[in-house]
């Protein structure tokens, strides 16, 4: 073989190579990646019944319960306009708490509860997920507009 | 007045960069001696405000000077000495001073190493390094300062962050920059040959020990790292495909392309423009984690604060660099390409060959990295991209790069007969294949892992064996032991190098493949007395106690583990309150084994009765992840003492005529 040739075997190959890697990657990645949603969206029903998406806020303060069994917690998460129920069975981590940006991952119930599988930690307590903080900035901008049109 | 010394001798220090980026630069295209001259010395002086500068920071962290705002937010009276020095590059305006300084020092290593490289190249080299240093300093100076003063002076410091209290996390942040910082000496290195036109054997071999180095520490940065959030966080997890994690994998995989790219550039003379391409690529992506730990545009569980600002600082600077770098590609690249001619089988080709692999993965990760930060921008909703995908990914082309690395090293430059493979590797091949049919055979494997498993162990015993082939075809004609250790010491330092780094990546696959598929993790609730089971071993509770450390309340929990009716080992995991910040810290607790790691932490007090709610994890093999890492950092070491990096270099300097009357 040539080296010409040679040269446009492997650039051929790279290229067929790249091609199904990439859309193998597209298409696996499309039913891997999950959304995001505001308590807001949540009870407005924007959000999936079946698929796991992620539910973000500020953890309602005296909302934390642990249950009976000592490993399931219930709490609210809210962005200040609407207020949603997690379940959560397992340890929570540290810098979790009433008051603290948090954001879950996990299904809505049937009635209503979200049943979180993960909840994620932060490094740093003045951290606020920017989902979170963008969903708290735009309920208090719906918050503001509902109050002046209200007058 | 320290601190407006430091801060004076960064704006110092930055007046340097720019004389440093102009004059010997300038002086490279006239000719002028004098001005190519300036660069050693301005390398030097810039090292030495820089570290004035740093001095200075860590004069005012040892006084708990809290006029300070960056020690006032990550100091304390009460933190322990070490913390206060570690604490320097523990948030973000540190950091990047730690940044600044690593850049000064690999600056100065390349004044104070280059001897034998002709003037020109040293003018350009830290030309481009003074240029990249503009950028840092002019970051630092102008959104975040680490010597801003903060008033009303507070009378006590917020403390260092408790989960950086910790001696994994005082060495990983320096490592991983060292490795980011060391590959702007290759970016420079390429710069400089597109500049001036010289892409040559010679090129690659004086970017080499530097590329390598470089590479070293971010091996080294990734793993402490990964360690650390095994141990720290308490999660026993040792890689979650966080974005701040992908930003340092992907410098760490386009660099592992490279230091192989650059090995075909010196030995054969080929893949010349790939290999500057891969060297550009390489620091950008160094650049592009950086903007993406420090600009907060993802979520990220390794999150710290972050300012808009900055991003868009980092953003402007990663297109200069990233686009000037290509354009400058793209204009001179032509002028330097061509190279040694190879076949289809031959070591080039398994090289190339890796090369794609490896540029691929980095791809991908790139994808899964950006993907929500382009679901974002067309307006398709908040997504983030969820780890299995990653796995997946990884899982699907990292097995090739395994079967072609011990093909590959046993293959012969230029040309090589498949016949001549086979009779050496026919051994090494069934061996693993064996290896492969016995775990399937005689491991308790579920469907999940059935095809998982036998593959893994399959491919390290491959990369074992067929090295190990390679090795005794090297040896064939040495006779003894001696004759192994003299090769060893002598000549083949960089073939031994490649042995053991290749070594640790099957190392690394027995590792990930055991604790992926076998690990167990349990949250139970216990009383004090109450035994729990984990593969074979049995937890006995003690109950929880406090103590007192000095800046936290602690509680302590006891545990007995039991192996049958002996007892192994005694844990200690604590649940930390720091007092300054009020924050708690889970530290779990460890028996660390060469096969396996018992690993227990406290989640929170249930009930009156001393119960808690517990973390019990059993994982197989996960030292063998690290220790692998760190075995592929000492291959790279070794390599760079191979003499011929010493003499070679020598030999350049050998008046022309007795190199041709020699040759």
């Amino acid at each position: 073989m040539k080296a010409r040739q040679k040269r446009l075997l492997f650039v051929a190959l790279g290229v067929v190579g790249v091609g199904v890697a990439a859309s193998l990657a597209l298409s696996a990645l499309r039913s891997n990646i999950s959304y995001f949603f505001s308590p807001s969206q949540v009870m407005a029903n924007e959000a999936p019944a079946e698929a796991v998406f992620r539910l973000g806020g500020l953890v309602v303060d005296d909302s934390i319960a642990r249950q009976e069994d000592g490993l399931t917690v219930h709490f609210a998460v809210t962005d200040n306009a609407e207020t949603v129920r997690v379940s959560y069975t397992g340890i929570l981590p540290d810098l979790f708490g009433e008051g603290q940006g948090v954001v879950t991952k996990g299904r809505l119930g049937g009635d209503g509860v979200f049943y979180a599988e993960e909840v994620l930690a932060k490094h740093d307590e003045s951290y606020l997920p920017p989902e979170v903080a963008s969903s708290l900035k735009e309920a208090h901008v719906q918050g503001v507009v509902d109050a002046v049109t209200q007058k | 007045m320290i601190p407006e010394i430091g801060h004076f001798a960064l704006i110092l220090a930055l007046g340097i960069a720019v004389i440093q980026a102009a004059f010997p630069l300038a002086g490279s295209f006239t000719r002028n001696q004098a001005w190519m001259g300036m660069a050693r010395p301005l390398a030097w002086g810039q090292l030495l405000f820089i570290a004035i500068a740093f001095a200075a920071l860590l004069q005012a962290f040892q006084a708990d000077d809290f006029s300070v705002a960056y020690v006032a937010h990550n100091s304390n009276t009460l933190t322990p000495q070490v913390y206060k020095i570690s604490a320097i590059w523990g948030a973000h305006e540190g950091s990047l001073l730690l940044w600044a300084l690593f850049l000064a020092a690999w600056g100065a290593a390349v004044a104070g190493f280059s001897r034998n490289l002709p003037l020109d190249m040293v003018a350009r080299v830290l030309a481009v390094m003074g240029m990249v240093s503009i950028g840092f300093l002019l970051f630092m100076l102008l959104t975040s300062n680490p010597f801003d003063r903060l008033f009303p002076i507070p009378p006590e410091g917020r403390d260092l962050n408790p989960l950086l209290q910790d001696p994994g996390l005082a060495i990983h942040p320096p490592m991983l920059y060292m490795g980011y910082v060391g590959f702007s000496v290759a970016f420079a290195f390429a710069i400089a040959a597109l500049l001036g036109g010289r892409l040559d054997a010679a090129w690659a071999r004086w970017s080499r020990p530097w590329t390598t180095v470089a590479w070293v520490s971010l091996t080294l940065g990734i793993a402490l790292g990964s360690w650390w959030a095994y141990y720290e966080l308490g999660w026993g997890g040792w890689w979650f495909w966080d974005p701040v994690e992908n930003a340092s994998l992907m410098p760490w995989l386009a660099g592992t392309a490279l230091i192989h790219s650059l090995a075909v550039t010196e030995k054969r003379g080929a893949f010349k423009t790939w290999t500057v391409l891969l060297a550009l690529f390489t620091f950008s992506l160094s650049l592009l984690g950086t903007f993406l730990v420090r600009s907060g545009v993802l979520t990220s569980v390794h999150a710290f604060a972050t300012d808009p600002t900055r991003g868009t600082f980092i953003l402007i600077f990663l297109c200069i660099v990233i686009g000037g770098s290509l354009a400058l590609y793209a204009w001179r690249a032509p002028a330097v390409s061509g190279g040694g001619r190879f076949d289809l089988f031959s070591r080039e080709s398994f090289l190339l060959t890796n090369n794609l692999l490896l540029t691929l993965i980095t791809l991908l990760v790139l994808l899964g990295t950006l993907a929500p930060l382009i679901y974002e921008a067309m307006n398709w909703g908040k997504i983030s991209v969820g780890f299995p995908w990653f796995n997946t990914m990884f899982v699907a082309v990292t097995p090739f790069l395994a079967l072609f690395m011990g093909v590959g090293q046993m293959t012969r430059w230029k040309h090589d007969e498949p016949e001549r493979l086979a009779r050496e590797l026919w051994l090494a091949l069934v061996i693993a294949a064996v290896a492969a049919i016995a775990t399937a055979v005689f491991m308790p494997l579920g469907s999940d892992t059935l095809l998982l498993v036998p593959l893994g162990i399959g491919l390290a015993v491959w990369v074992l064996t067929s090295h190990l082939a390679g090795l005794r075809e090297r040896l064939r004609h040495k006779r003894g032991f001696g004759a192994m250790l003299s090769d060893m010491t002598g000549n083949g330092r960089s073939y031994y190098g490649m042995l053991i780094a290749h070594l640790g990546v099957a190392m690394f696959i027995v590792g990930i493949t055991m604790v992926s598929n076998f690990d167990l993790e349990k949250d139970v609730r216990m009383a004090p007395g109450d035994t729990q089971e984990a593969a074979g071993y049995r937890f006995e509770f003690l109950g929880v106690r406090d103590k007192q450390g000095p800046n936290f309340q602690s509680q302590k929990g006891h545990f007995r583990v039991y192996q049958g009716d002996r007892q192994i080992a005694e844990l200690w995991p604590e649940k930390r309150t720091y007092v300054a910040s009020r924050q708690t810290m889970t530290e779990a607790s460890i028996n660390a084994g060469f096969l396996r790691d018992l690993y227990v932490s406290l989640g929170e007090p249930v009930g009156t009765s001393g119960d808690w709610a517990l973390r019990i994890y059993y994982k197989p093999y996960v030292r063998w992840i690290w220790l692998g890492a760190i075995l592929m950092g000492l291959g790279g070491l070794l390599a760079i003492t191979d003499r011929r990096y010493r003499t070679a270099t020598k030999a350049i300097r050998v008046p022309a005529g007795a190199a041709a009357a020699r040759g």
